[in-house]
């Protein structure tokens, strides 16, 4: 009964209201944004067609035309038509550097008269209903090899694509989706594994240089070999059985680590590092024995694990220093804090900090923004938009903004989890995880904690497809939401 | 193979990583933002520039309210590296009238860090300083052709005449160490060097104004920051009014020509100098523009020393003007009385000791021994002063006493005049001679009693304590300026400040200086219908001895106290005593007579010969 009188109700009576009202409020603070980035002082003509902002108020107008449509759009075309759309994305990316006159080296942009697109933003949200398709159907599981495959396959192919035209940002927005899949059943070793590798590069690059205490390693070398000892025991207990003799020697090993080095530092220095590498690669290869002999594939994983881990760092520190470019090599070095370099590689991040550090607790004011107003930072306006909001606003309207992305995130989590439908749930993931994926890599950018990845603050930077390609992602679900049918239970 | 509802709680697995990562991006948040000052600062130094308004320097004026230093606009050309990239040089250099040699070396000096130590390519800075107008009018159109140089108006000082030059000073541009002393100076901005420029600095510069301007990341300006709330107009300096007066100055610096010395004029009721002129001196416009630096360095080379203002920083022994002071210690100290005689055998003659004297009458008492400058009569004062034991306990007792009456007399110490390195002269004390000589008693220093030997005075000293005397006992410390507009001159140069001798004392010690004008000494001096009282020095040394000579003017109610010192000038009578006596004829008449202006002709063309080999 209650079910039917749901199903009487137009799609705007049941939409999400708190994430619409989050949707509006981050298109206002995001456009005063841009206004402050794009107009010189004095300059209060913020309408004008000529100038940024009054373009963006072109581009929020059709934005929520958009929505609007999307909205009234009965929600089962959207399953019904994701194969299509996908395959018809994929061919389009695939000829978009031939349309394209390139802009900046990247070949991404087609001109559709006034307006330049750029399909990679649409492509997100394309491979977010074709897999969230894929894997909604009946029998499909991430847990066999084969349609494992097939998943990374539908994402890889955009980003093949998107890496052809020369915008490797864009195109790494897509490892956003392999939180999906560890939502949809992947393992999440999988998952710890590339966090393991990321902590390896960063420890290990970032103190190669300061010596380790009373050894002769480096802090860095000694960090991540004694990491990889507590990781390997840390998947040990999340995968095996229990077995009091191995836990007795991973603790007797870290004793051993202590020992030695207290011994190296007040009797007789020698190269710690080495030890807990001997005491791995010894862990290693008894649980490869075990694997093999008792048939445990955890065990011959963990193996792998570990003998993968010191391959990785002791490999990485010889790419960086001998394999890379001095030019590549900077760029890593800036980023992890090793070098200043505030002309070259670090200079956008420099003036980005400084633009953001001088905002202080209640900013400058709107429009009063010296740093974004005078041009010190670059792309201020796109993928920087975020120093303007933390010159202007200050602390309090920076943590503002980082509280409206976490909401509209968990909230998408939320809604997410309460889909009766794989598809819905998938797709809704796919939302969550892209805009999680943009906050971290962008506002980490500005801040100086993430890589320079070009890509832009959702609902913030300035641009039309930016825009609509994240207005198209987020109100495609909350259509799909908003069909009461579709969800699990009430709340 | 984990349930289903396992892979529910995944959610809070991915929740988490997004609340994770918005902590820590609050956590940074919070250190740029709140904790750190840096980053503000950065953006401060990033978008402002500061456009400094130079003040204008104050003018100087002498006592009658004549101008001695004024200001003209000159010009300085500069340029911004960062903006000059491209420019025709051959063309530029053909503009402002440079070879292609000077631009090149030129350009690697405002590049070379250790000459420019404020170097930024983004700044402007000094190509070519101190263009006059006249010369500036010629390539001002053609300058805007060249990218990056760009003008910068400032002022130069003008002198009214080539006189003054060590009273006035220069100005010139600041060194590194004034600019590491000081936060107020920049790069290139003007101080002053020497003479009262540098002494009254602070009042003469003005406060500097500034426009706060926003500049973008190219350097272009923006306009004023905050409609110019924040900007600050330039304080003008104040002018200064000197005791000096212009054309005594002026006869003073033409009397000393051809010759080492000093003369110094002080008004003796109030303590400002008259006129204070050193000889060699030099003409203080060749100190402005732009060879200035050329200048001072021949100035610094001359082996006469131009740049020295012997009239503080020359220490010469003061000779029998110094008699003055032991008469009035005798008289106070109870040595004598004036009825006291002393008898003169052609000088000093006891125990062995003899101190020449010339023929005159004999004994003698005070006022008779100070128109002769009996040289023995002095030296029996100081002997029965040091070995008075009624008074002291042993001679060193009488010499601290001696010393402190010199002291309190304004010698031995520098007087704190306003102008820079004064220097002490030397009174010395019973340690130094203990030091020195080991024994010692009142007959081995005797020589002190006629201002030899170890003592020594600046020629300021002398005209202090001629004022003293023309004063009968006090003086008021001597300074050049006398007012300053719109503000206070230091209080010190209003205190009285009295000797340790009696007014009564110094009775008889004028009447025996006006009976060396009348019948003594300084005949010279004696001018129709001007009472004038004087004492003459001729202080030994080495060479040809100094010419020394002291005088005020007139005797009841002074006007001017005068000391003149003459190196190698021989007697007292041969340059001091004239050239004293034309300096208070013209301050009192305001004018020379017909024979005194065709005296001072010939005294200005006697020149004395120095070996330059000093």
């Amino acid at each position: 009964m209650n079910s039917f009188d749901r199903t009487k109700r137009g799609p705007l009576t049941s939409v999400d209201w708190p994430i619409i009202l989050t949707y509006f409020l981050m298109l206002a603070f995001g456009w005063l944004s841009v206004c402050g980035a794009s107009h010189e002082i004095g300059d209060t003509n913020f309408f004008a067609w000529s100038s940024f902002s009054g373009k963006q108020i072109v581009w929020m107008g059709c934005a929520t035309a958009l929505a609007f449509v999307l909205l009234m759009l009965e929600e089962r075309y959207y399953d019904m038509f994701a194969t299509i759309i996908y395959v018809g994305m994929m061919v389009l990316l695939l000829i978009t550097p031939f349309l394209s006159s390139g802009v900046k080296g990247s070949y991404s942009w087609i001109k559709l008269g006034a307006v330049s697109l750029q399909p990679a933003e649409f492509a997100k949200c394309a491979t977010a209903l074709f897999l969230a398709k894929v894997v909604g159907q009946h029998g499909f599981s991430l847990t066999t090899k084969r349609n494992f495959t097939i998943a990374v396959a539908i994402v890889l192919l955009p980003m093949v694509l998107i890496i052809l035209q020369r915008e490797t940002g864009s195109a790494l927005v897509y490892l956003a989706f392999f939180l999906v899949f560890y939502r949809e059943g992947m393992a999440g070793s999988i998952l710890f594994t590339a966090f393991a590798a990321v902590v390896y590069f960063v420890i290990g690059i970032r103190f190669a240089a300061d010596p380790f205490p009373g050894s002769l390693s480096s802090i860095g070398e000694s960090v991540v070999t004694v990491l990889i000892w507590c990781f390997t025991f840390g998947l040990w207990r999340v995968y095996c059985r229990y077995d009091r003799f191995i836990a007795r020697y991973f603790w007797a090993g870290l004793a051993l680590l202590v020992v030695a080095s207290l011994f190296s530092a007040f009797i007789f220095t020698f190269d710690v590092a080495w030890l807990a590498v001997g005491l791995c690669v010894a862990i290693a290869l008894f649980f490869a024995w075990r694997g093999l002999s008792d048939r445990l594939n955890s065990y011959l994983l963990i193996a792998a694990f570990t003998l993968g881990s010191l391959t990785f760092f002791y490999a990485s520190d010889y790419v960086l220093n001998n394999v890379m470019e001095p030019h590549q090599r900077v760029r890593i070095n800036v980023l992890l804090g090793i070098e200043e370099n505030n002309s070259g590689a670090g200079y956008n991040v420099n003036q980005s900090k400084i633009a953001i550090g001088s905002g202080g607790m209640l900013g400058k004011g709107f429009m009063n923004g010296t740093q974004t107003k005078l041009k010190y930072v670059p792309e201020q306006h796109t993928d920087f938009i975020f120093c303007t909001v933390g010159e202007e606003q200050g602390f309090v309207g920076s943590a503002a903004c980082l509280f409206l992305f976490l909401f509209l995130i968990l909230r998408l989590i939320y809604l997410s989890e309460r889909q009766s439908s794989t598809f819905g749930r998938v797709y809704g993931y796919c939302v969550a995880s892209v805009f999680l994926f943009h906050v971290f890599i962008n506002i980490g950018m500005v801040m100086g904690l993430t890589p320079v990845i070009g890509i832009p603050l959702p609902f913030f930077s300035y641009g039309g497809s930016s825009l609509w390609g994240f207005t198209l992602l987020l109100f495609i679900f909350l259509r799909i939401d908003a069909n009461s049918k579709n969800r699990l239970r009430q709340f | 193979m984990a349930s289903k509802l396992n892979l529910e709680n995944r959610k809070f697995v991915i929740g988490g990583i997004a609340v994770g990562i918005i902590i820590i991006y609050i956590i940074r948040l919070l250190t740029l933002q709140l904790l750190s000052d840096d980053y503000k600062r950065n953006a401060d130094s990033n978008a402002f520039r500061k456009d400094i308004l130079y003040p204008s320097r104050g003018l100087i004026l002498d006592r009658n309210g004549q101008l001695l230093v004024y200001n003209e606009p000159s010009y300085n050309i500069m340029v911004t590296m960062q903006e000059q990239k491209g420019v025709d040089t051959a063309r530029l250099c053909e503009a402002i009238g440079i070879t292609v040699e000077d631009y090149k070396q030129r350009m690697s000096e405002i590049k070379d860090p250790a000459k420019n130590p404020g170097y930024s390519r983004y700044k402007p800075q000094i190509f070519m300083s101190q263009i006059p107008a006249e010369e500036f009018s010629m390539f001002k159109e053609k300058l805007f052709r060249f990218n990056g140089f760009s003008v910068e108006k400032r002022s130069v000082r003008r002198y009214a005449g080539g006189y003054g030059a060590h009273i006035l000073g220069d100005v010139g541009e600041v060194s590194p160490k004034d600019i590491e002393e000081s936060d107020y100076y920049r790069s290139g901005d003007y101080i002053g060097k020497l003479g009262i420029e540098r002494s009254y600095e602070k009042e003469l510069r003005g406060e500097k104004g500034m426009h706060i301007m926003l500049r973008d990341v190219r350097g272009r300006t923006q306009g004023h920051y905050a409609n110019g709330k924040y900007d600050r107009l330039p304080v003008a300096g104040k002018n200064l009014t000197l005791g000096i007066d212009r054309e005594l100055q002026e006869l003073a610096e033409r009397l000393l020509q051809g010759k080492l010395g000093a003369i110094v004029a002080i008004e003796p009721a109030t303590g400002e100098i008259l006129c204070m002129a050193s000889g060699p001196s030099y003409d203080p416009r060749i100190m402005v523009g732009r060879d200035r630096g050329t200048n001072q360095r021949l100035l610094t080379r001359n082996p006469l020393k131009p740049l020295l203002n012997r009239a503080i920083m020359g220490t010469y022994p003061p000779g029998s003007t110094f008699k003055t002071t032991q008469g009035l210690i005798g008289l106070q100290e109870g040595s004598i009385t004036t009825e006291t005689m002393f008898p003169c055998a052609h000088g000093f003659n006891y125990m062995g000791m003899h101190l020449g004297c010339h023929g005159h009458a004999s004994p003698l008492n005070l006022v008779p021994a100070l128109g002769t400058s009996c040289n023995s009569f002095f030296c029996w004062n100081l002997y029965r002063m040091f070995n008075d034991r009624t008074r002291f306990k042993n001679t060193a007792e009488a010499m601290t006493r001696w010393k402190d009456h010199l002291v309190a007399m304004g010698f031995g110490y520098p007087l704190g005049v306003d102008l820079p390195g004064e220097k002490r002269g030397m009174i010395p004390n019973a340690d130094y001679y203990t030091k020195h000589l080991k024994k010692w008693n009142a007959l081995s220093v005797i020589s002190i009693s006629i201002g030899q030997g170890e003592v020594t005075a600046t020629p300021l000293q002398t005209a202090n304590l001629c004022a003293t005397i023309a004063n009968r006992g006090y003086f008021y410390t001597p300074h050049i300026v006398k007012a300053i507009k719109g503000g206070q001159i230091d209080p010190k140069y209003r205190e009285k400040r009295r000797t340790m001798v009696d007014t009564r004392h110094y009775v008889p010690i004028v009447e025996g200086m006006r009976r060396a004008v009348l019948g003594g000494t300084c005949r010279g001096a004696n001018l129709p219908g001007i009472e004038v009282c004087g004492k003459t020095g001729t202080a030994q040394n080495r060479g040809h001895d100094h010419s020394a000579f002291m005088g005020f003017a007139p005797m009841n109610n002074p006007k001017i106290a005068v000391s003149v010192y003459i190196e190698n000038g021989g007697f007292g009578a041969d340059f001091g005593v004239p050239l004293g006596a034309l300096i208070i004829e013209k301050y009192l008449r305001g004018k020379l007579s017909a024979s005194s202006e065709r005296r001072a002709a010939v005294f200005a063309a006697r020149h004395i010969k120095y070996s330059t080999d000093r």
